[in-house]
């Protein structure tokens, strides 16, 4: 995804810079007053970090390999608007040093790889946990989404990138001064590796790293969100919209009534009788083994309406109740084991 | 040291060899192999790379702000031409340039043209035929449906690959040419801020340390390991050994800090050189500023 130069017109090159500038100022100002001095060697070494990682060959099945950028896990450590100066100091050492993206360039890298990449996987990673504890698995799922999506989206802006080229930057003849290609085919060309091999790999990674740092190192997780619970308290878990939908759903369930006839294969024996003609044998002798306190969801004393809505009440309260004693059981185990 | 009779790091991976591989032992090369080769081979070529800085040559011994400058304004005319002349002209420029700085020319035109096969070359080559660049027939290869190499098709290719190679050429002789240290402090002052630079720094030399621990931690695993192993356990060491790299950069950080606090940090640098223009590093910069206007005033 680094673009080097030559590909891309000067002026798109300046676009891209003008574009970056007001994020790196914006990120510079919230570092500097954030932390006075104690950010500087911990974006410092990030970014590093951030290089280093690109190392990494991953396997996938079928037997390639792809890195992972990691501007999305940096991200959920650090925050955003540390990342973008991080990722852009990355990307500099690459372009300056190793050669890797271009000079001219670096204003369009930097916007798609140091700032859109890590302000959307920053985003769908916050929205897709919610205030789930540090250590849910939700935030695994999440950091993987997060990291596919982000990096894909900073592909697409490449793509977009290139793809504008011939049709702005052309001789008079029509041959194309840059990127020779139009939308139309940079686009398909640039994402179909992204979604299918570098995406993948950027979202498993940020995944399993952040399966990891759950198991073995929360407080890194806690930097950017301090104040966000730990682990599954027990009492402290938010069940209020699951009880509110489960009695949305109770209140619900005599629509069942609207609907005529018996569910299928719920036959008793007379209407088995009436639809086939006859009770298979072990059938007729087994239905008469177990007899229900309230047959047919009625109560013994009243037939009707009325007594279906009882039998139901009672029903969803037995079930309350069991679930409550078994939960008792299962947490008074669970701390005495602690 | 002489730089003549050893072999040279290309970017092609044929100087990055393996511990492993060098006895002999595993021809095979499998991801895990891969890894630590790009490891390996980014520390030598980076260390290649200060050696050249060293030599005494002339552009080795300009002002890092004026090779900046210079640089900057050579890659914007590479960008600026508009023919295939002057991007010639711009090449043979930056190879003058190059022996003058005794880079080694067989490697510098190595490492800049082995590069561009992959990556430019595979952009560049569909371009030369009519279903991308329609124009004038040079080579008619189908007639129905039909298919030509076109005259606009082969201009459009050779364009991209003369730029991408020129723009290149001039970074690359700037990153051989110029000690890191200079190349920060010349960063410092053009004005970039104080945050940037403070932290590239930093960065640079931690990368190193960083790339030495990850190796070790890959030739310790190597060393334990025999027979094949799942993919998906693969995916799972990996991901755990990034971890563990994110964990120990923190704590890194955190020493780094109380380090610069106890050596009096406050939130400024100092360079220990304060850097001086000489007459000759104006006449640099003018000179490499002087190419992009000449490029835009002859039309390209």
């Amino acid at each position: 995804m680094h673009i080097p130069d030559g590909y891309l017109s000067p002026q798109t090159c300046v676009v891209m810079y003008a574009a970056a500038a007001p994020f790196w100022y914006v990120a510079a100002q919230r570092v500097k007053k954030l932390l006075t001095g104690r950010m500087i060697p911990l974006i410092g070494i990030f970014a590093a970090f951030s290089f280093v990682i690109m190392m990494f060959n991953v396997p996938l099945p079928g037997g390639t390999t792809g890195h992972a950028v990691g501007g999305t896990l940096m991200a959920i450590v650090l925050g955003p608007w540390a990342t973008v100066i991080g990722v852009t100091i990355a990307l500099a050492v690459q372009a300056i040093f190793f050669g890797d993206g271009g000079i001219l360039a670096f204003g369009a890298n930097s916007f798609n790889m140091a700032v859109v990449l890590p302000f959307v996987g920053y985003a769908i990673y916050r929205l897709l946990s919610g205030t789930t504890p540090l250590t849910s698995s939700r935030r695994v799922i999440a950091a993987g989404i997060a990291g596919f999506v982000a990096l894909n989206a900073a592909a697409f802006l490449t793509a977009v990138e290139f793809g504008i080229q011939p049709a702005l930057f052309h001789t008079a003849d029509g041959t194309p001064l840059y990127g020779p290609y139009g939308l139309d085919v940079a686009i398909p060309a640039m994402m179909s590796g992204h979604i299918v091999i570098a995406g993948p790999v950027e979202g498993i990674v940020t995944a399993l790293v952040m399966a990891y740092l759950q198991r073995a190192n929360l407080p890194i997780l806690q930097l950017a969100e301090p104040n966000a619970p730990r682990e599954t308290l027990v009492g402290r878990v938010v069940t209020g919209p699951l009880w509110i939908g489960l009695a949305v759903l109770a209140l619900l369930s005599p629509l069942g009534l609207l609907a005529a006839g018996t569910a299928w294969g719920e036959w008793g024996t007379e209407e088995l009788v009436q639809l086939s003609g006859s009770v298979p044998q072990g059938l007729e002798h087994l239905s008469g083994l177990w007899r229900a306190p309230l047959p047919d969801y009625s109560l013994p004393s009243a037939e009707g309406p009325i007594a279906y809505i009882l039998s139901a009440i009672i029903g969803v309260l037995i079930i309350l109740a069991v679930i409550l004693i078994v939960g008792r059981l299962l947490t008074r185990r669970r701390s005495s084991e602690q | 040291m002489n730089s003549d009779n050893r072999t040279l790091p290309s970017q092609d991976g044929s100087f990055r060899l393996t511990p492993l591989e060098m006895a002999g032992q595993r021809r095979r090369r499998d991801w895990f192999a891969k890894t630590i080769e790009d490891i390996t081979g980014t520390l030598e070529s980076t260390v290649f790379a200060e050696e050249i800085a060293h030599l005494p040559g002339i552009w080795q011994g300009v002002d890092p702000r004026a090779k900046v400058v210079a640089a900057i304004a050579l890659i914007l005319a590479a960008s600026l031409g508009r023919t295939i002349p002057t991007l010639i002209a711009l090449y043979t420029l930056a190879l003058v340039i190059a022996v003058a700085g005794h880079i080694p020319l067989d490697f510098f035109v190595k490492r800049v043209w082995l590069f561009l096969p992959f990556f430019t070359g595979i952009i560049a080559l569909p371009a030369i035929f009519s279903i991308v660049t329609p124009g004038r027939a040079l080579l008619v290869i189908v007639q129905q449906p039909y298919l030509a190499v076109t005259e606009q098709g082969v201009r459009t290719a050779l364009l991209l690959l003369l730029r991408v190679a020129t723009s290149v050429s001039f970074a690359v002789i700037l990153i051989l040419t110029t000690r890191w240290a200079s190349l920060v402090g010349g960063l410092r002052a053009l004005r970039v801020p104080q945050a940037f630079v403070l932290i590239l720094g930093m960065t640079y030399r931690y990368i190193f340390l960083l790339l030495h621990t990850a190796n070790d931690m890959f030739l310790a695993r190597k060393s334990r390991v025999v027979g094949r192993i799942k993919g998906a356990e693969e995916r799972l060491w990996i991901g755990n050994s990034i971890g563990v790299l994110l964990g120990k950069s923190y704590h890194l950080s955190d020493q780094v800090y109380l380090a610069m606090v106890s050596r009096g940090f406050r939130g400024e640098a100092k360079a220990l050189q304060p850097l001086r223009m000489q007459p000759m590093d104006w006449l640099w910069m003018a000179v490499g500023l002087l190419i992009p206007i000449i490029v835009l005033t002859l039309g390209g």
